[in-house]
């Protein structure tokens, strides 16, 4: 199995799956002869021509807009919003009309289309380009929110999201781009979107995550390893739908709940996880839920020591676990 | 009265005929909306009054089975002609199923239906403008000679959706035809405040595509722009951007009271330019509308007004429960 980035799975599972389908075709800013301003597009153009490889004009509402469009006649695009921080004039399309086409028509039409963007911060990106968006979309019925971790989970849940008959949010952590690296098999594959996966077994807390704070949340756990305290790290891989089942049972095996995440605290994802546990699985608790997670200040400042302290890193995570573990 | 002859358009004494028929055909559903709304028998009515020329003379013009329409929600007149009956509209009005638009999940005017190739709408405006563009772009990548017809009020016009939209099918030539109903009024809100340049069709030179400011009351003028431009989309020239100039003869909605802005006067002026009346002027003078056929039609129309009443006042609602489905796709 070939050792590949999570930039290059996304790259590869477009490409494999433009190849399978010719209803599919990439619309974006500098997705063509550029490859995308990350170079998740590299090489498309080349390989599937400038009508499939689409550059938009400097117009989200109208990447999302008119690929709406072309998905309710049959299209499956994928729409890519150069950076997550730039969707808010495509919100209005994404909420209003994407997610609700379905049930305002009972299922007459359809809007099968992936909306792919970068998040995140910690690559010096400033207020504007280092925002995590997904609580502004987890309260939204109708759509999917997608968040991988690795280069394996990408490439499957990025080729279950073109391959979906409902509008998908397929967020990219842009520094995980080309910092992570892991195993992509070759040829074809999917996971299925909704079912999260443990990335490390432990008994004495359970941390529930998603995203880059995976990637730290596995560092602090070597850390602990060697103190002696046993993490067990729960990968949401999507939080929309998200997986009830799995929360609860990683619950209920160590007792002890930590939920991390890079985006704001108040209002952001964590406070349905830690609600879904507190209504289902309260009496399984040998400690208070406990949120780790930013501050809630504007994502995030380009003062390299005050982005520093707006992010969470592996320290501030294993910080947290072992306040917990000694409860 | 119309400067136009339908046989010059290439239009049959029946297609004039017809389009007549459908432009009455809407008023008289507006008309029972408006009473049902008043008795308490439906929640809320949007109109198409005073601007049905604008939307039959822009329908007669596109192919029914080959390209789609994007209205919007005064566009009664429009969806009539790709199909949607007298008791579908009456379905919609009292949420019922058999309403092709939502099964009854949306207010009456968000038309859609994919066996008619009308595209969903909703109420924040214009966002079909960007799914029209969409269509048409998917036209264009199948080498499918597809026209695709989105429509706004003048207020809509303003909206960010409207400017990405026209630029992107531009920049790309695609088979689109933008419609502006520019009739007065964004609710309360006159043209002087809306807009810095009354004339909404000078944008498309801005956009770099043909635009025009039409008469909106006259069916054949109407007629005459939107077949031009279907011809141009046809033949891969690109969009249009096309204001059909008219009159909003009933308030906003059933909720508006239109006193509050604008002078009786005003209205009653803006009816003597009936659409209704001056078609049916044309109609006569030219022989095609004589008393017996005008009878014949004014019976059937009422006929099937009241036949859609009766069946969607009959119809049972949708169980409450139904709200929970259709979220994603059910396997």
């Amino acid at each position: 199995m070939a050792i590949k980035s999570y930039i290059e799975a996304v790259t590869e599972a477009l490409a494999e799956e433009m190849e399978r389908d010719s209803s599919i075709f990439i619309l974006g800013e500098d997705v063509g002869v550029r490859g995308g301003v990350f170079r998740a597009t590299a090489g498309l153009i080349e390989k599937f021509g400038e009508e499939r490889v689409m550059d938009s004009p400097l117009s989200e509402s109208a990447i999302v807009g008119v690929t709406i469009g072309a998905a309710m006649v049959g299209m499956r695009p994928v729409a890519e919003i150069q950076f997550a921080d730039f969707i808010f004039p495509a919100y209005n399309q994404i909420v209003s009309e994407a997610a609700r086409i379905r049930y305002r028509t009972k299922s007459d039409w359809t809007v099968p289309l992936t909306i792919r963007a970068p998040y995140g911060g910690g690559v010096h990106g400033a207020l504007y380009h280092s925002q995590s968006i997904e609580a502004l979309f987890h309260h939204v019925p109708g759509i999917k929110i997608v968040m991988p971790s690795t280069p394996y989970d990408v490439k499957g849940l990025l080729k279950a999201s073109i391959r979906d008959n409902d509008p998908v949010l397929f967020l990219e952590h842009k520094r995980c781009y080309r910092l992570i690296k892991g195993e992509v098999p070759e040829g074809d594959y999917t996971i299925e979107i909704g079912k999260a996966d443990v990335k490390r077994e432990g008994d004495d807390v359970t941390v529930i995550t998603y995203g880059l704070m995976v990637h730290y949340a596995l560092e602090a756990a070597e850390t602990l390893a060697k103190e002696g305290i046993s993490t067990h790290i729960l990968d949401l891989r999507s939080i929309k739908p998200i997986d009830r089942e799995a929360i609860l049972e990683a619950t209920r095996k160590t007792g002890k709940v930590l939920i991390v995440h890079e985006d704001g605290k108040f209002g952001g994802v964590g406070g349905e996880i830690a609600a879904i546990i507190a209504e289902e699985a309260l009496f399984d608790l040998d400690a208070p839920i406990q949120r780790l997670a930013g501050p809630d200040v504007p994502a995030m400042p380009y003062s390299p020591p005050q982005e520093k302290f707006y992010m969470l890193n592996p320290t501030k995570i294993a910080d947290a676990i072992r306040d917990l573990a000694k409860f | 009265m119309s400067k136009l002859n339908h046989k010059d358009l290439g239009l049959t004494d029946q297609q004039a005929l017809d389009m007549y028929t459908y432009m009455l055909l809407a008023r008289k559903l507006d008309e029972r909306f408006w009473l049902l709304n008043r008795a308490g028998k439906i929640p809320f009515v949007i109109s198409c009054q005073g601007q049905e020329a604008a939307q039959v003379g822009a329908a007669f013009a596109l192919d029914k089975n080959l390209d789609y329409v994007a209205p919007y929600y005064r566009d009664l007149g429009v969806v009539l002609v790709f199909g949607q009956t007298p008791t579908e509209v009456m379905m919609s009005a009292f949420a019922k199923p058999g309403d092709p638009n939502s099964h009854g999940r949306q207010m009456p005017g968000h038309f859609g239906g994919k066996k008619n190739r009308i595209l969903t709408g909703s109420s924040p405006v214009t966002t079909q403008f960007p799914h029209a563009v969409g269509v048409a772009l998917a036209a264009k990548m199948r080498r499918e000679k597809t026209v695709t017809y989105t429509s706004t009020g003048e207020g809509s016009s303003n909206q960010g959706d409207f400017h990405e939209a026209c630029n992107f099918a531009a920049v790309h030539k695609l088979p689109v035809i933008f419609c502006v109903e520019n009739n007065g009024y964004a609710i309360s809100v006159p043209l002087d405040k809306q807009l810095g340049n009354h004339n909404t069709a000078d944008r498309a030179l801005g956009y770099g595509f043909p635009g025009y400011s039409i008469d909106g009351n006259d069916v054949l003028e109407v007629y005459k722009y939107f077949k031009e431009a279907a011809d141009r989309a046809r033949n891969g020239e690109g969009p249009t951007l096309i204001e059909a100039r008219t009159y909003r003869l009933t308030p906003h909605s059933s909720d508006d009271d239109d006193r509050s802005y604008r002078a009786r006067e005003e209205v009653e002026a803006a009816k003597k330019k009936d659409p209704l009346i001056t078609f049916a002027e044309y109609l006569r003078n030219a022989g095609v509308l004589t008393a017996e056929v005008e009878q014949e039609l004014t019976d059937r129309v009422m006929r099937e007004v009241n036949e859609g009443t009766d069946a969607a006042e009959k119809a049972p609602f949708y169980e409450p429960e139904d709200v929970l489905t259709h979220v994603y796709e059910e396997r």
